[in-house]
């Protein structure tokens, strides 16, 4: 105990630290409003959220996923290099040759299946609670676009091993692309960077999956989770409707 | 902005200022547009070429067909000439297959199934199989090019 006092109490760790655990209100509002990672999260959470009956957790099982395929995915960058046939090779010998490897392929591939199926659970659970009545019906369309992103990622990672079910399933996914409406034919030029599925297209999925769609996804998350917490948190009161003009709360 | 002060002379400075930036920013990003969309088409593919050679066509006996897996390609010639049919099924990509015993074209995907004329006979395909472009080269040879498609029908007399 003296020497917790003695870490705590110094000069370098209350420049980092700025409020203790004391359990006042005060001081739990003020730790969760002055911290970065903790901004988002309500000060107060009713204890009926907290069940797992409420929500049955999927939507933070969805994230963790995310954090889960992130990790993972940077570790397997360090061995891969998105060119033919080299893609084919490294994912070769990060099955075979590399410590782990399979273990961290596998971590990744299951996750991102899981991630599929939690987010689409997680659908299922706000539809059959009602949770996209007001005020939530804006965030019911963040989650849409959400699901259309995780559906995304999933996809353009299916073409990075570049063996033959990666590229055949590639191959008609493109193919349906082409089905757009006046625009098909240059829809899918521009994302496969010609009009076969080769190098261009293997590196254009390569920089969607691991730059542009994550980002956009962890973006559209962090807007998701403001708007949970804006809306009163998860199954927030019963029966909230979106608050007066100039009432406030 | 000329049209606008006709109109309304009390155009103010601010305003007339808040116009100016306002189209600048809007022809900056009009040209971000029309810049990224033109970057992303390449302009130079390192595809293989979409000519390739087949062999004589004294070589092909009048209902025989040869296929080329590699090029997608089957070649049919029959009693009016010659036709090149491309391979890849009209429905979602995949690379049928003629089968001698039935004389139909299949797919293994979606169990697509076309007649020698390119003609849907069955399975989900929407289109008839595409008709191909050929010639003959200085040497002789038989030319078809994938990436040129001709009507439907089009024999070719080589």
């Amino acid at each position: 105990m003296e020497f917790m006092k003695t870490v705590t109490g110094n000069r370098l760790w209350r420049s980092i630290v700025r409020h203790g655990v004391v359990a006042t209100n005060r001081n739990r509002v003020m730790m969760v409003m002055e911290s970065l990672f903790l901004h988002l999260h309500s000060t107060k959470v009713r204890r009926r959220n907290l069940e797992a009956s409420s929500h049955y957790y999927l939507g933070g099982i969805s994230g963790f996923l995310f954090c889960v395929l992130t990790m993972t995915g940077l570790y397997l960058m360090l061995y891969y290099h998105p060119s033919v046939p080299q893609a084919y090779q490294d994912m070769k010998e990060l099955s075979f040759a590399v410590s782990n490897g399979v273990f961290l392929r596998n971590m990744h591939r299951w996750a991102a299946h899981a991630m599929v199926l939690a987010v689409f659970l997680h659908m299922l659970r706000v539809f059959y609670h009602k949770a996209y009545r007001p005020p939530r019906e804006f965030n019911w369309v963040v989650g849409v676009v959400l699901l259309l992103l995780t559906l995304l990622l999933s996809y353009t990672g299916y073409l990075l091993p570049w063996d033959q079910l990666a590229f055949w399933g590639v191959s008609v996914g493109t193919n349906m692309v082409q089905a757009t409406p006046f625009a098909g034919k240059d829809l899918r030029f521009l994302l496969l960077g010609g009009n076969i599925v080769g190098e261009n297209a293997l590196l254009r999925f390569y920089v969607l999956h691991c730059v542009i769609l994550p980002l956009a996804l962890a973006f559209g998350v962090g807007i998701h989770l403001w708007r949970v917490r804006k809306d009163g948190g998860v199954q927030g009161s019963r029966g909230t409707t979106r608050p007066e003009p100039g009432k406030g709360e | 902005m000329s049209e606008s002060e006709k109109k309304d002379p009390r155009v103010t400075r601010r305003l007339f200022c808040q116009a100016t930036g306002l189209s600048a920013c809007a022809a900056a990003a009009g040209g971000t547009g029309i810049l990224s969309i033109d970057f992303l088409r390449p302009r130079a593919l390192f595809e293989p070429p979409t000519r390739f050679a087949l062999g004589p066509p004294d070589a092909m006996e009048t209902g025989s067909v040869v296929t080329d897996e590699d090029h997608r390609v089957i070649v049919a010639r029959r009693a009016d000439g010659f036709r090149a049919l491309s391979s890849i099924c009209t429905h979602l990509g995949c690379i049928t297959r003629y089968q001698p015993d039935a004389g139909v074209i299949a797919c293994p995907c979606h169990g697509s199934r076309f007649s020698l004329d390119g003609e849907v006979i069955g399975g989900p395909a929407p289109r008839p199989l595409h008709w191909l472009e050929m010639s003959v080269s200085d040497k002789g040879l038989i030319l078809v090019d994938t990436a040129v498609e001709v009507p439907q029908g089009t024999v070719f007399k080589l």
